[in-house]
């Protein structure tokens, strides 16, 4: 670290709204002092860093104050500064501070360290965590730079702004499937003394059961609450959940004769009864059982050999529709899952739920009675299943999943590729005029129009001699070297040198993407941003120098092609420094001259 | 591809073709010659359907001059679709290779249910409503009516079909039952009338088991089938059952009950014709006194389930003259059911001889032998003189009859067993009276009678000789074909112990041992984990998985399962097990992974295939052996020893291990295709259950497997997993071949030229 300790005119503040007190506040890494101007003031502190949780601090603006907030378990710590600049210092050395303190106080530290920042949502903050956590080179740039005061904290996630973003959008697409368990099938808990059990329920067992009983979503929709209150609905349902439990069918048929609300729940579900019937239909014909019923003249009633499973006797005919088995709320269940989750589960409102569910119903049933392309679908089906794999060659080209796991790899790979090859390609003259490429294109589009595009727009096989052609540069350097296509130049080289290489590299990219990004400087932030840049830049300067001298005699050739580009690219950025600075010296010095 | 066999050119569908396959072929062809039957066990997975089809098909396109006709029996529904499709892809190479003149006509028949399209019939909750539903449509006497009156509804499709005559022809093609109702729809024909009528002129007509071998259907349907016909029994393992059922009649309470409700009926209705048309009745009675001729040229739309008993038993003779009055004959029906009454009425079990029961008839009753066989024709000559079109409701009095004729008919065979309790529920009251039939041979007997060549075929036929015993045939041809693997895709384990080290077993007095239960579950549970995809689980008996269901949701066993895998079950119910497959199918394609909870003996291990990803493991929790005490059962084995010589043991044994084949064998497909089995039980180690196994799977069943505990397991099936993901040369290498191309059987071919 730089500068050991930090001293600033603040005003300390209780709140936002308090004048404050002035004085001098002494910021050294364990701790920050603050010293009234009047010493008979009550108010001074003495507060290690260890204990701050947090900082916040105040959006830049000329006509507001520069505040910021160190959050303390008791409380907070307003001050007051006289510029941003000020402020700014002071904040980035506070941050750095808590880190450190963090870092000392317990091992958790790259979770724990509360990077908090201007109107960073915790949520925000955990995604930077993540981030990190997941990412163990970008945790190393962090380390470098931002704990090494090189940067701040902003500025090193502004440029990843993007980052944070995509795994935002990624988060909202992905949506949470239903639960595999049979949440709602839970067994009361009984307190042991009296005869009363207790069933508890939730939200998303409230989803659960009406998902998968429409009847008792129906039930709701209709009884709630003009009917009963809401915790009569469900004290009925679990007491028919009860007699269900206890399988007497019996009893359960009088209970159901005698409350008609009861009823509804312990009988069987008429609304899945003529859904079953529906899909029945749409059953993939090679295992539709239900048709074999048809063909079988050995079973009718009277005929075969009397199986020893369905004993029924003519007494359980009329308590059939109450005959409820365990197996089928299984079936249910897993079919439901399969189905997937098909409304918000942000909807707490059981009402809502109810309600939401059953016109999805509806609007899927009405989809499926509509769907002609079933039956040919299914038909394709068979037959895809009627051929014999292993004896018939595949019928397409093989294809395998284009599997790449961070594309930016990929594509920073490319793009490199691409820039060595420039000096190398030859630049097409076309003679084309712009009408005829017009017309061309117009007459394409008309033929698309007439004949429609082609079932895969492009044949696999012409993707695939295209991205051979893009990719086999790639691997052709890979090749150059007579190794297998697994290694590249970097593994040929002890490893020392190749961790060193990548990590300078990192680091050179981050620092230049600050770098250029500064220009043209506007604030005095930025310069001094600037010339931090610059320092830590020359600092990895001559450590390139060093590892180009130490490599072996056969490896330096590599080596020394792969520091170039960095060389170069430093060197560029110094050359834009030294101008930019002479420019401004150039201003300074005409400046006052002018005036003068 | 296309080969040679002998003088038969055989067009294959696929570009390879595995050794046992082109081993089949030789075989089958050889029974074709020899123009006798066969039986040919080959392990699943290896293209028994496409080998057959591909080589009968083939065979009538060498010898256009003596076309044979294939009929193609499938246990089901479902497998008859299977077979289409298979058939339609070869069908369609056919046609590529040889031009039109392979053309030919195949189709699947089913009975109304699955066939009509009249919505207003098809709707109706069952088979015999749907029966009943058309034949008040298409009765003759209900459309001679409808001439006259046009109030009187009649089925559209039935009277444009009837209108087109000769003209109502399906074209050359593959039709499946689907495909079958599109085309009467486009046309306005009845697809179920049609395709009864175009069996006749088919090359290859699919259908079920009972359409041959229960007399009851064959009398309508199969009747006209020309005698150069190849009957194919595919899955026909459970053939022998399928016979006895066929001959089987049972009568309850509800029977009885039912039974004096149809003869009020009918009783009624005697006295309404009598009073109105009273001619008709005495036009009945003369035309029995020529003999029961009618049966023959009944308007198609008349015909009903034929007499129950086999073709050749029944008599070419006059009704005997005490029941050629329909009065008569209703009382003669009344105190026949009467006396079954009484019989039912009883404390004890009683078995006795068909004879014993008819002189018992007789002595009681008053009716004789004679009387009893004619009960079924004179029924249905009644019933069609009264224009009785809801069938449906006359079931009862059909059953009586039925098994009238059938102890009237065969004295030999069968016995009548009169239980007043389930032996298992004795506090529950449900007398019930079974005739049943204890030879196999005699449902079968005239399909192999009739027809030149009867084709047995199963991934289980073992032990193979005991089928002809059976079944009471001389096959010209009985081969056990092994399977050529490229490697070792099925991984068969014996599981005798649990996680902690105790047996486990279904045996009677561990079954319900919450000790045994709790290692079933943990050894799904640790399976569930480990396995991929689908997993298919097959118990003894619903009432077991029942019970073994609740005990592992108490111990929560079963929420555990849930969160590695979704669990769907089998129930009775037939519409939610089909859904239940079907969902099962999904989530094994979706890739979430699923357990199937099945049962031996039950529907879907009848025939639902869990090839591929559908079952990368089965696990057979038990040995299904059949329930030992049952008194059919036992007279069923009495029998067997006393005729066959077979004792009790083995064939109890034989039947179970059959089952347990028959559950794991589903998983396999191709050769491709890759899966595990484990047969959960320590009775599985003894040598005598063991070695009844298909040969395909005992020759992988390895010593190392023979004895293992379920982390034992879980250790091989992490191991197989993960070898089995590693990609393969599929043709086999080297000297042993498991994927011939044309140029392979070109070779061999010149070979075996050079030998002879």
């Amino acid at each position: 670290m730089t500068d050991a300790q930090v001293v600033k005119r603040v005003k300390c503040k209780s709140s936002v709204k308090d004048p404050g007190v002035r004085g001098i506040l002494k910021m050294t890494r364990e701790r920050f002092v603050f010293m009234p101007n009047d010493p008979s003031s009550s108010i001074k502190h003495n507060v290690e860093f260890r204990l701050i949780k947090g900082h916040k601090s105040s959006k830049e603006g000329s006509n507001r104050p520069a505040l910021l907030n160190l959050t303390h378990d008791q409380g907070n710590y307003i001050f007051e500064f006289e510029n941003f600049p000020d402020r700014e210092l002071c904040r980035d050395f506070v941050a750095k501070a808590i880190t450190s303190s963090g870092e000392a106080g317990g091992p958790t530290s790259e979770k724990t360290v509360p990077h908090k920042d201007e109107q960073l949502s915790s949520a925000e903050m955990e995604r930077r965590i993540k981030l990190l956590q997941e990412d163990s080179e970008l945790q190393k740039l962090h380390k470098q730079f931002v704990i090494g005061g090189v940067l701040s904290e902003t500025e090193f996630w502004a440029t990843r702004k993007k980052l944070l973003d995509v795994n935002d959008s990624r988060r909202a697409k992905q949506r949470v499937g239903l639960k595999s368990d049979m949440i709602f099938n839970v067994k009361p808990s009984s307190d042991g003394q009296s005869n009363r059990v207790t069933f508890n329920l939730t939200p998303e067992m409230i989803h659960q059961i009406f998902a998968e009983k429409p009847a008792v979503r129906q039930a709701y929709i209709n009884f709630v609450p003009n009917k009963m209150s809401e915790k009569d609905f469900w004290t009925k349902y679990w007491r028919a959940q009860y007699l269900h439990s206890t399988k007497n069918i019996i009893a359960a048929a009088a209970e159901a004769a005698e409350d008609e609300e009861l009823g509804v729940f312990l009988r069987q579900d008429a609304i899945l009864a003529s859904e079953i019937r529906q899909k029945i239909r749409k059953v993939d014909p090679t295992l539709d059982m239900n048709a074999d019923e048809g063909d079988d003249y050995t079973h009718i009633p009277g005929h075969g050999l009397a199986n020893n499973e369905d004993v029924k006797d003519e007494l359980e005919a009329q308590y059939e529709p109450y005959k409820r088995s365990f197996l089928q709320d299984i079936n249910r269940h897993a079919a439901v899952v399969l189905e997937g989750r098909t409304i918000d589960a942000e909807t707490r409102d059981t009402r809502s739920v109810a309600e939401a569910l059953a016109s999805l119903k509806r609007v899927e049933l009405a989809k499926e009675a509509s769907d002609d392309n079933a039956h040919q679908e299914s038909l394709d089906r068979v037959t895809r299943m009627a051929e014999i794999e292993d004896l018939q060659a595949p019928r397409d080209p093989p294809v395998a999943p284009l599997c790449i796991k961070d594309p930016r790899d990929y594509f920073n790979s490319q793009q490199v590729n691409a820039l060595n090859q420039l000096p190398g390609t030859i630049q097409v003259e076309s003679r084309l005029s712009t009408s005829e490429a017009y017309g061309s294109l117009r007459a394409y589009i008309s033929e698309i129009r007439t004949v429609g595009l082609s079932d895969p727009i492009v044949r696999p096989v012409v993707a695939f001699k295209v991205f051979n052609s893009l990719t086999q540069s790639i691997s052709s350097s890979k090749y150059q070297l007579g190794k297998n296509p697994h290694e590249s130049i970097l593994d040929t080289l002890p490893s020392v040198t190749k961790d060193e290489l990548l990590l300078h590299w990192t680091s050179i990219q981050e620092l230049l993407k600050h770098f250029w990004s500064s220009y043209p400087i506007t604030t005095s932030s930025l310069y001094a941003k600037v010339s931090r840049l610059k320092d830590a830049m020359s600092q990895i300067y001559p450590k390139l120098q060093e590892i180009k001298e130490s490599a072996r005699s056969d490896s330096r050739h590599q080596v020394s092609l792969l520091v170039q580009p960095m060389v170069q690219a430093l060197d560029a950025a110094f050359t834009h420094y030294e101008q930019d600075q002479q420019k401004r010296y150039a201003k300074s010095v005409e400046k006052p001259n002018g005036y003068a | 591809m296309k080969f040679q066999i002998e003088d038969v050119t055989v067009y294959f569908p696929y570009d390879h073709i595995y050794p046992e396959q082109y081993s089949y072929m030789i075989e089958l062809k050889r029974a074709l010659d020899a123009k006798g039957h066969c039986l040919l066990e080959m392990p699943t997975g290896t293209g028994k359907t496409i080998a057959l089809l591909s080589l009968i098909t083939s065979y009538t396109l060498s010898k256009p001059s003596n076309p044979v006709k294939l009929i193609y029996c499938t246990r089901t529904v479902h497998e008859m679709e299977k077979t289409l499709a298979e058939l339609k892809l070869l069908h369609k190479y056919q046609l590529d290779c040889v031009g039109p003149s392979a053309r030919m006509l195949a189709l699947g028949l089913s009975s109304r249910k699955n066939l009509c399209v009249n919505p207003g019939v098809v709707s109706a909750e069952n088979r015999d409503s749907v029966d009943a539903g058309c034949r008040k449509l298409t009765a003759s006497w209900v459309r001679a009516l409808a001439v006259e009156n046009p109030n009187i509804p009649t089925c559209e499709f039935f009277e444009r079909y009837e209108r087109a005559g000769s003209d109502a022809v399906l074209p050359p093609g593959v039709y499946t039952l689907q495909d079958l109702r599109v085309f009467g729809k486009e046309r306005g024909w009845c697809p179920y009338f049609l395709a009864r009528h175009m069996v006749q002129f088919a090359n290859v007509v699919v259908y079920s088991y009972q359409y041959l071998l229960d007399p009851k259907v064959a009398g309508i349907i199969s009747k006209e089938m020309q005698r150069e016909s190849v009957v194919v029994f595919d899955e026909a393992h459970n053939i022998d059952n399928v016979c006895i059922e066929a001959l089987s009649v049972s009568v309850r309470k509800q029977t009885i009950e039912g039974a004096t409700r149809n003869i009020n009926k009918m009783a009624q209705e005697i006295n309404r014709f009598k009073a109105t048309d009273a001619g008709r009745l005495r036009a009945e009675y003369n035309r029995l006194v020529e003999g029961l001729a009618q049966r023959g040229n009944l308007p198609v739309g008349d015909t009903w389930l034929a007499n129950p008993a086999l073709p050749d038993d029944i008599l070419k003779e006059a009704v005997p003259g005490n029941i050629r009055r329909a009065e008569h004959f209703l009382s003669v029906l009344r105190r026949l059911v009467q006396y079954l009454k009484g019989r039912l009425d009883t404390d004890n079990v009683e078995k006795e001889g068909p004879l014993t029961f008819v002189n018992a008839v007789n002595s009681h009753v008053g009716i004789d032998q004679k009387m009893l066989k004619f009960c079924y024709d004179r029924l249905h000559s009644l019933m069609m003189t009264l224009e009785i079109t809801d069938t449906d409701e006359f079931l009862h009095i059909q059953t009586i009859c039925d098994f009238a004729t059938l102890v009237g008919t065969y004295a030999r065979g069968f016995s009548i067993i009169i239980e007043p309790y389930d032996e298992r529920m004795p506090h529950i009251p449900d007398p019930v009276l079974q005739l049943s039939c204890h030879d196999a041979s005699l449902a079968i007997k005239p399909v192999f009678d009739r027809f030149q060549s009867v084709v047995i075929t199963s991934g289980t036929l073992s032990p193979i000789d005991l089928y002809p015993r059976l079944l009471n045939f001389n096959p010209v041809v009985s081969r056990s074909f092994t399977m050529s693997l490229t490697r070792d895709c099925i991984c068969p384990m014996i599981l005798s112990r649990g996680s902690d080290q105790l047996p486990v077993s279904t045996k009677f007095d561990l079954r319900s041992d919450p000790g045994v239960e709790r290692n079933y579950g943990r050894l799904l549970l640790e399976m569930v984990s480990v396995v991929p995809d689908g997993i298919v689980c097959f118990f003894v008996s619903y009432s077991y998985m029942d019970a073994i269901v609740n005990s592992w949701n108490e111990t929560g066993i079963l929420k555990d399962i849930m969160q590695r895998k979704l669990v769907f079950i089998e129930t009775q119910d037939v519409v939610e097990t089909t859904l239940a497959l079907d969902n099962y199918r999904k989530a094994c394609d979706c890739g979430r992974g699923a357990v199937f909870f099945s049962v031996a003996r039950g529907k879907v291990a009848e025939g639902i295939d869990f090839d591929r990803h559908y079952g990368r493991l089965v696990i057979m929790f038990g040995v299904p052996f059949q329930y030992t005490l049952s008194r059919i059962l036992l007279a069923r084995l009495e029998y067997l020893r006393e005729t066959f010589q077979i004792k009790e043991g083995d064939f109890l044994n034989f039947d179970a291990l059959r089952q347990a084949a028959q559950c794991v064998g589903r998983v396999i497909r191709s050769k491709a295709d890759y899966g595990m089995m484990i047969f959960a039980d320590k009775r599985y180690t003894r040598h005598d259950k063991r070695s009844k196994l298909p040969s395909w799977i005992l020759s992988h069943l390895r010593d190392a497997h023979l004895n293992l505990s379920t982390d034992m397991a879980v250790h091989i099936a992490r191991e197989f997993l993960r070898k089995m993901a590693q990609p393969y040369d599929k043709t086999g290498g080297g000297g042993n071949k498991t994927l011939l191309s044309q140029e392979d059987l070109e070779k061999m071919n010149g070979i075996e030229g050079m030998m002879f």
